[in-house]
Formats: C-alpha cells, sequence, structure tokens
C-alpha cells in the first residue's frame, strides 16, 4: 500500500492552497494513506490548518527557528530522514516545490518526477515535457521511492472538514548555515494571488505602457480576478516580473482568463492551457490567441476594456 | 585558479516547433536544429561576465551528450568559455546522473561557482542544481535573477511565486539561473575561429561510475490535447451577454 508524505507550503501563518491540491492528487493513487509534513518556526497556525484538510491520515509538525524561512538546503535533510517508511514524498510545483524537492530526491538517492500533471498508477505518471508540448508518461521503478512535485493548475484543492492528529517530531538532523535568508520583496497588492486566482485579467505590449495597464487593474477589480501579463509586457517595464504568465512565469489554470492585447505566443499559451475559459480581445484578428479562446473580440482593447467593466457593473 | 563551471545542454532549439514521433517513442530530433539549452546560454553568460569583473580566472563549460554536442561547446568557447568537456553518451541521462558526473567532475576542477539553468527546455525537469548542490552538501540558489560575487560568498536574487528573495550562500555554491539574469552576448566570426584552438576534452559515462540505464522507464509521448475553437462575438455587448449566460461573472 502506498504511504504518501507530502510538504506543505506555507508562509508561516497560512497554508498554502498548493498543498491542498497535493493531497488530491495523492487521492488519485488508490488506497493511499496521506501525511502532511509541516516545517516552520512555529508550526501551530499552519499544522492546524493542514489538520482540516479532507483526506489527511496525519499532520507531522517541526518546530525549528531554522525553519523560519523555507531555505531548501535546511528543509531537505528533515525531510529526508522524515520520509523513511514512506512510499511516496510530493511537493507542489510551485517555485517552493521546485527549490526543494530535488534536492530530498538526491538526498534519498533516487529520480524525481517533476510536474505530475495525472496519476495512472501508484508509479506511473504524466508530465508534460517541451513546454508542454508533449506529454510523457513515466514509470517509476516499482521498489523505488517516488519523489515527486505535483503541477497545482492539474489539481482542484482537497475539501477541508477533516480532523487529523497533529505530531510533533524532532528529525534530529545537522542542518547547515551555509545559506542565510536576507529579504523578500513583491506581492503586497491586495489582489487575488495569481498562481490560485479563479479569475484572472492580463494584459500584453499593446497596454502600451504601465499607464496602459491601468484599465487592466481597473477590470480585475471589478471583477475580483488577479493580475497577469505576457512576457513581452514584463519585458517592457509595464510590470512586475511576478505576473508574468506563460512558460517561463506562472502556469495557471483559472475558471476564468481574460487576454487582453496579447498575441498568444506558444510560451505564453504553455501558461493557460488548462484554464476553463479563455476570452481574448486584441485589435488584430489574425492573432494566435483567438485560435485558443473561447470567446474572441477584435477591436480596439482602450474602448472595449472600460466599456466591458461598465456593462458588468 | 577560480573557476566556475558552467553545465551547457545540447537541446532542440526554442524557435523549433515539437512534433511527436507517430509510433509516441519520442520527439522528432532528425534534421531539426538544435542549440544551447537558453538558460544554460544565460549561465555561461554570467560566468564569463564574472571573469570579465575580475572574480575569476577560468570558465569551464561541461556538456553531457551525444558526439553531436561538441558543436554546442565550440559555441560556448566562442562566447568565451576557456575550456571544455565533454562527457559523451547517446543514453537520456536522468538528472541526477547528471549531478553524479558533475559532482565528480567537481573533485577534479575545484570550482568556486557551477552555474546551469533553472531548465532545460526538453525535458522541463528542472533539478540538475538542486541535486547536485545536495550530493556537494554545498548552497543552492534556483532561479537567480541577480548574482553578485563577495569574499567567500554571493548574494543572490532568486524569482519566486511571491515576487523576488534575497540570499546570501557562501562559496562554493550552486546557482541556477533565470531568464532576467542578463542576455547572452553574439558570437563573433574571429571568436568562431579562436574557438578550433581552445580544448575540448571528451570523457564517459565509466569515468564517474555512472551506467547509462534509465532511472524510470519511459512508456509513450503524446501530443497534448486540443483545445477546441471557440466563438467570435461582435460587440462588447455581447461579449458581456455571454460571459454572463456561461454563469463566468
Amino acid at each position: 500500500m502506498s504511504s504518501i508524505l507530502i510538504v506543505a507550503e506555507h508562509d508561516g501563518a497560512k497554508l498554502n492552497p498548493s498543498t491542498a491540491k497535493c493531497v488530491t492528487c495523492a487521492g488519485k493513487i488508490p488506497g493511499a494513506a496521506i501525511d502532511i509534513l509541516v516545517l516552520a518556526s512555529d508550526s501551530s497556525a499552519v499544522a492546524t490548518q493542514a489538520a482540516g484538510i479532507a483526506g489527511v491520515g496525519k499532520v507531522l509538525a517541526v518546530d525549528n527557528p531554522a525553519n523560519a524561512e523555507p531555505i531548501a538546503a535546511v528543509l531537505a535533510p528533515q525531510v529526508a530522514k522524515l520520509a523513511d517508511g514512506y512510499s511516496h514524498v510530493f511537493g507542489p510545483s510551485t517555485t517552493f516545490g521546485k527549490d526543494l524537492m530535488p534536492r530530498v530526491a538526491a538526498l534519498l538517492g533516487v529520480g524525481q518526477v517533476s510536474d505530475i500533471m495525472a496519476v495512472e498508477g501508484a508509479h506511473r505518471f504524466r508530465r508534460p515535457i517541451y513546454a508542454g508540448n508533449a506529454i510523457l508518461t513515466v514509470e517509476v521503478p516499482a521498489d523505488a521511492k517516488v519523489v515527486a512535485t505535483v503541477r497545482v493548475a492539474s489539481f482542484e484543492a482537497a475539501a477541508g472538514g477533516g480532523s487529523a492528529a497533529v505530531t510533533r517530531t524532532d528529525p534530529g538532523v545537522p542542518l547547515p548555515t551555509h545559506t542565510r535568508f536576507v529579504s523578500r520583496s513583491g506581492a503586497t497588492t491586495g489582489r487575488p494571488d495569481l498562481q490560485t486566482a479563479s479569475r484572472v485579467v492580463a494584459g500584453g505590449r499593446a497596454l502600451g505602457s504601465a499607464d496602459g495597464f491601468k484599465i487592466i487593474y481597473s477590470l480585475a477589480d471589478k471583477l475580483g480576478a488577479a493580475v497577469g501579463a505576457s512576457r513581452a509586457a514584463v519585458d517592457a517595464g509595464y510590470v512586475p516580473n511576478d505576473l508574468q504568465v506563460g512558460q517561463t512565469g506562472k502556469i495557471i489554470a483559472p475558471e476564468l482568463y481574460v487576454a487582453i492585447g496579447i498575441s498568444g505566443a506558444i510560451q505564453h499559451m504553455t501558461g493557460i492551457k488548462d484554464a476553463r475559459t479563455i476570452v481574448a480581445i486584441n485589435k488584430d484578428g489574425e492573432a494566435p490567441i483567438f485560435e485558443a479562446a473561447d470567446i474572441g473580440l477584435v477591436g480596439d482593447l482602450f474602448a472595449i476594456v472600460p466599456e466591458l467593466e461598465r456593462l458588468l457593473g | 585558479m577560480r573557476r566556475i563551471m558552467v553545465g551547457v545542454k545540447r537541446v532542440v532549439d526554442y524557435n523549433v516547433r515539437i512534433r511527436v514521433k507517430p509510433d509516441n517513442s519520442g520527439v522528432v530530433t532528425e534534421g531539426v536544429k538544435m542549440s544551447i539549452n537558453p538558460f544554460d546560454e544565460i549561465a555561461l553568460e554570467e560566468a564569463l561576465r564574472i571573469k570579465e569583473r575580475g572574480l575569476a580566472d577560468e570558465v569551464l563549460a561541461v556538456s553531457i551528450g551525444p558526439a553531436d554536442a561538441q558543436q554546442q561547446l565550440r559555441t560556448a568557447l566562442a562566447m568565451g568559455a576557456d575550456r571544455a568537456v565533454l562527457v559523451q553518451t547517446d543514453a537520456v541521462v536522468a538528472p541526477l546522473s547528471v549531478a553524479r558526473i558533475f559532482h565528480g567532475l567537481i573533485e577534479k576542477e575545484q570550482p568556486f561557482l557551477v552555474l546551469v539553468g533553472k531548465q532545460a527546455i526538453d525535458d522541463d525537469n528542472g533539478q540538475t542544481a538542486q541535486m547536485l548542490a545536495a550530493l556537494w552538501d554545498r548552497p543552492q540558489a534556483v532561479s537567480c535573477s541577480k548574482v553578485e560575487i563577495g569574499d567567500g560568498k554571493a548574494t543572490v536574487t532568486r524569482e519566486v511565486d511571491a515576487g523576488l528573495e534575497t540570499l546570501e550562500v557562501d562559496l562554493p555554491a550552486v546557482l541556477s539561473v533565470d531568464l532576467r539574469l542578463n542576455e547572452p552576448r553574439y558570437v563573433k566570426l574571429p571568436d568562431i575561429m579562436k574557438a578550433k584552438k581552445k580544448p575540448l576534452d571528451t570523457l564517459g559515462l565509466a569515468d564517474f561510475g555512472v551506467g547509462d540505464a534509465p532511472a524510470f522507464t519511459a512508456i509513450k509521448i503524446e501530443p497534448p490535447p486540443q483545445r477546441q475553437k471557440g466563438i467570435m462575438v461582435k460587440d462588447v455587448g455581447e461579449l458581456a451577454e455571454a460571459l454572463k449566460k456561461k454563469g463566468l461573472v
């Protein structure tokens, strides 16, 4: 039988929704027993939230001041130690999990399955390669521990209502001090998080300037949506890097994605192909974005977007 | 000798439209343009800039792949790398094996810094830097967008979901680089001629005690499901109606 340990992502106070998505992924493995590991300086708030996810057997909580910031070199030896006895160790394919999990896999002497998008068996998974332009079905040897990251855009968050027990534990392994946290900046906009928002309004180079982007923010606020951008808009300096959607930015799967003045380069489409409904507004009727859009409108975005905001009011 | 080691992977050029083979055994690579993995090119550029600032003496470019990967290493030498090593194999080498090979080379070459791309654009694994740092028991910084080399340590800024994160790492360390770190230079013709005379050594997997059996079995490779083409509306009023009808707003 499979026993799966999921490494929780959190900011010290709040559990990231990516963790509940990993639980859903793990739950696709028949008969899996699912535990969550919370590594923190003070795990109490986060461990309680993790214990509330339906389908979780127990929560392992490690309190250590060294875990105040998610430094992969510090967390990895603890995860590797506590992975003992588990058949699988999962983390989210967010920047947190992408940083941590390969280090865990190497400490355990096994490979890693990156970006699970579908589970076909306890050791067989589907994952995107070539920026999602091909899908690989891969099998891990039956006798190897499975270390993997879960593509969060491919799974819904598991429901709440659970009441797992929380167990404090101490892995008792030496931790390195060669990597030190200095600072973090960005993302205090008060808007929904781009990675997990159910609605996203995104703008491209056609917005013309940071000032032009204001109509994107305004429509997003009307819809309660997160704001995204194409790489072209980010490179032009209209918006910060962390708003970039696409192969080299964030890969998202909102219910509604509104692409405004975005032509739809392959690398952008890679980031949104799992969106439920794609709406495209562009002045160029030949733009590739219209090939993938569920609803398309050709026209001047500076006239359309404020009018759309008014009509939805 | 203050040495920087850079990983250079040969991949299908990023401008090539990928086609999956009809028998689902892989993607078509015959007759397709191959290039340095673009993220590795950025890693190499950063190594060269660090050397040009007088903070390193030598840049060593390393590739693991078929004999033809010499082309990418010659390009790396033309960009300005001093020396290259090809660990030659026709097998698909998994990231953990890549990390073991790099770790073996590190023992011999003693670099103070290893730079690689954050992922290769073919298998999209994004694992090599982290695995190497684990085996070497050294710091890692993934998806770097800024690197400052100091005395025995480096300050690096990483692109994370929440924005930017800055870490201080003791050297030696392994850094994987992101898109916005720099813009790689263009290679000039005289540099291509000069690169032909630079040393390029070839080793084998056996030199590192690494086998060529795959860690995982690739069952099949398929094209992704295509989205259905949707409807076009003629004005913003129709758009608002369509969104309301679908219950999206």
